[in-house]
């Protein structure tokens, strides 16, 4: 479904990703676990047409995308939540999902996104940038749902938030693999959180895999100690 | 008595006059903000888009004389939207030959607008000659509307007045209620996580510069009611359009508004008072002054990051 062969990218003259390759199935959640600087956020940028790829080719369901622009890797189902968030600020949670919708839309935001995130529907109005953290990760993935991806791309999404809304995450996480037919990637430092969702596991360091573990065979400690420092 | 009244038909017709001023540099300064604030590029060009749009209405107005005499009157309004759409499409093509190879180098773009910019002036030279020309007003446009004796308003101020009025409104609706103007608010706030929710950031950017562009150039046929076209007309008005831009704050078309009006104001009234260039003088002390109270310009608007 999503299958990512050789793919090598960097900035400028220094290539940080070396030969990943990854194929994810429907419906499956991968986890890619590393430390800080091994290049998971570099995997995701490039995965998108952020970071210039260098090699390698990426298939969305036998689809091509690695040539593509990033909008146009959206419209061919790629959708992405950056590291931090990156919501706009100064427009309201309502603007904030409708950037996200395809123009057919008509800028109507679809019932299920608000039943996912209740919270959303409550301050649709407010600015985008007055939410807290994990409000505003809730709206980062909701603008992501609204482009109607077939891949989802999360980037450490319980980076500075608070336990109970990580759970909150991972359950929705889980919910809207089943019901929108999801393929979902997500970069983590955090195992507790993988633990709760992933179906795989992938150990980056320097920009290669050098694990790789289904959940059933999963060890907490062998993966633990790729993350220590 | 006799004294106070005259002195105040006097301010009355002095702040009209403001207004007109205001107007020709809200339109422009419209067009600028949206663009600056948009893709972060300074168009030096702009004021000759400005010329382009007045050009138009001067072209229309001449040929209806000489092939339509009885439309005569009515010409105005079918030269505002060629100014509007010849002025867009020359923007269209700037931004498409010129400014998107120059996105990475901001700087690049100041130098290659102002290039731009002589070479329009010069094109505008060759064709229309180094005199001005003035678009022959239709009769309804002529006059003036006097509500007492002493106070004597010009309808082609008030005329300008209207379709100012009517172009901001129809930015504010295009930037807050369309589609269009939701991508140009996101592209603003960050680009790159624009792209990465499907917009296309080119085609908004060269959209923008478009609709920028054809706004200065109804500015244009604006301008040709209250004064003569030449081939550095709109020119004259950059300096002072920059400086309600930045004054107004550039993220802000609020800030656009209130600021065009204040220093359109202060010079206007200033002027009866003191000598013209005393006036300037006085209005950029006022400005600079607050711009060093206020770096940011008069409106910014404040969130978490």
């Amino acid at each position: 479904m999503f299958k990512i062969s050789n793919l090598a990218s960097g900035y400028g003259q220094s290539q940080i990703l070396h030969d990943v390759n990854l194929d994810v199935a429907k419906q499956e959640i991968v986890a890619v676990m590393g430390r800080n600087g091994m290049g998971k956020t570099t995997l995701f940028k490039t995965l998108m047409g952020i970071v210039p790829q260098m090699g390698g080719s990426v298939q969305v369901d036998g689809q091509e995308v690695a040539g593509l622009e990033t909008h146009q890797r959206v419209a061919s189902g790629v959708a992405y939540v950056p590291q931090g968030r990156m919501i706009f600020p100064s427009m309201t949670v309502l603007e904030n999902i409708q950037t996200g919708l395809p123009a057919s839309a008509g800028g109507q935001v679809p019932e299920d996104l608000y039943a996912l995130f209740p919270v959303l529907h409550e301050m649709r109005k407010r600015k985008g940038g007055n939410l807290s953290g994990g409000q505003q990760q809730q709206l980062a993935i909701a603008r992501a749902l609204a482009t109607n991806p077939k891949v989802l791309l999360l980037d450490e999404p319980t980076e500075g938030i608070q336990p109970s809304i990580i759970k909150d995450i991972a359950r929705t996480l889980k919910e809207i693999r089943s019901l929108r037919d999801l393929t979902i990637v997500v970069s983590e430092q955090v195992l507790s959180f993988t633990m709760e969702i992933a179906d795989r596991f992938l150990v980056i360091e320097k920009g290669r895999f050098v694990l790789e573990e289904s959940a059933a065979n999963a060890d907490e400690a062998t993966i633990s100690r790729y993350l220590s420092v | 008595m006799e004294w106070l009244s005259e002195f105040g038909a006097i301010a009355a017709m002095q702040g009209f006059n403001g207004l007109s001023v205001f107007c020709v540099l809200l339109l422009m300064a419209l067009g600028l903000a949206i663009i600056f604030g948009q893709m972060g590029v300074i168009n030096m060009a702009h004021g000759e888009f400005l010329t382009v749009g007045a050009y138009t209405t001067y072209l229309v107005s001449v040929l209806t004389l000489k092939y339509l005499p009885e439309l005569q009157p009515y010409y105005f309004f079918v030269a505002i939207v060629l100014s509007f759409v010849i002025a867009g499409a020359l923007g269209w093509l700037a931004e498409w030959a010129l400014i998107s190879k120059l996105y990475h180098r901001p700087l690049d773009t100041l130098l290659a607008t102002w290039g731009l910019s002589l070479v329009m002036q010069q094109a505008f030279r060759s064709i229309f000659g180094a005199r001005e020309v003035s678009a022959s007003m239709p009769d309804w446009l002529m006059g003036s509307f006097n509500p007492t004796d002493a106070i004597d308003i010009p309808r082609n101020g008030l005329f300008v007045m209207a379709v100012t009025l009517l172009l901001t409104a129809a930015i504010f609706f295009l930037l807050y209620r369309s589609r269009w103007g939701l991508q140009v608010r996101a592209t603003v706030q960050n680009r790159v996580m624009s792209r990465a929710v499907g917009i296309n950031t080119k085609k908004v950017d060269r959209m923008t510069f478009a609709l920028g562009c054809g706004v200065a150039g109804v500015a244009g046929a604006a301008f040709t009611t209250i004064g003569s076209t030449g081939p550095t007309s709109g020119s004259l008005y950059i300096v002072d359009t920059f400086l309600v831009v930045v004054f107004g704050g550039a993220a802000s078309l609020f800030g656009t508004i209130a600021s065009a009006f204040s220093i359109a104001q202060t010079q206007s009234i200033a002027e009866f008072f003191i000598s013209g260039s005393m006036a300037k003088v006085l209005t950029l002390s006022a400005v600079i002054l607050i711009l060093m109270l206020r770096p940011q310009g008069l409106f910014s608007i404040k969130v978490r990051k």
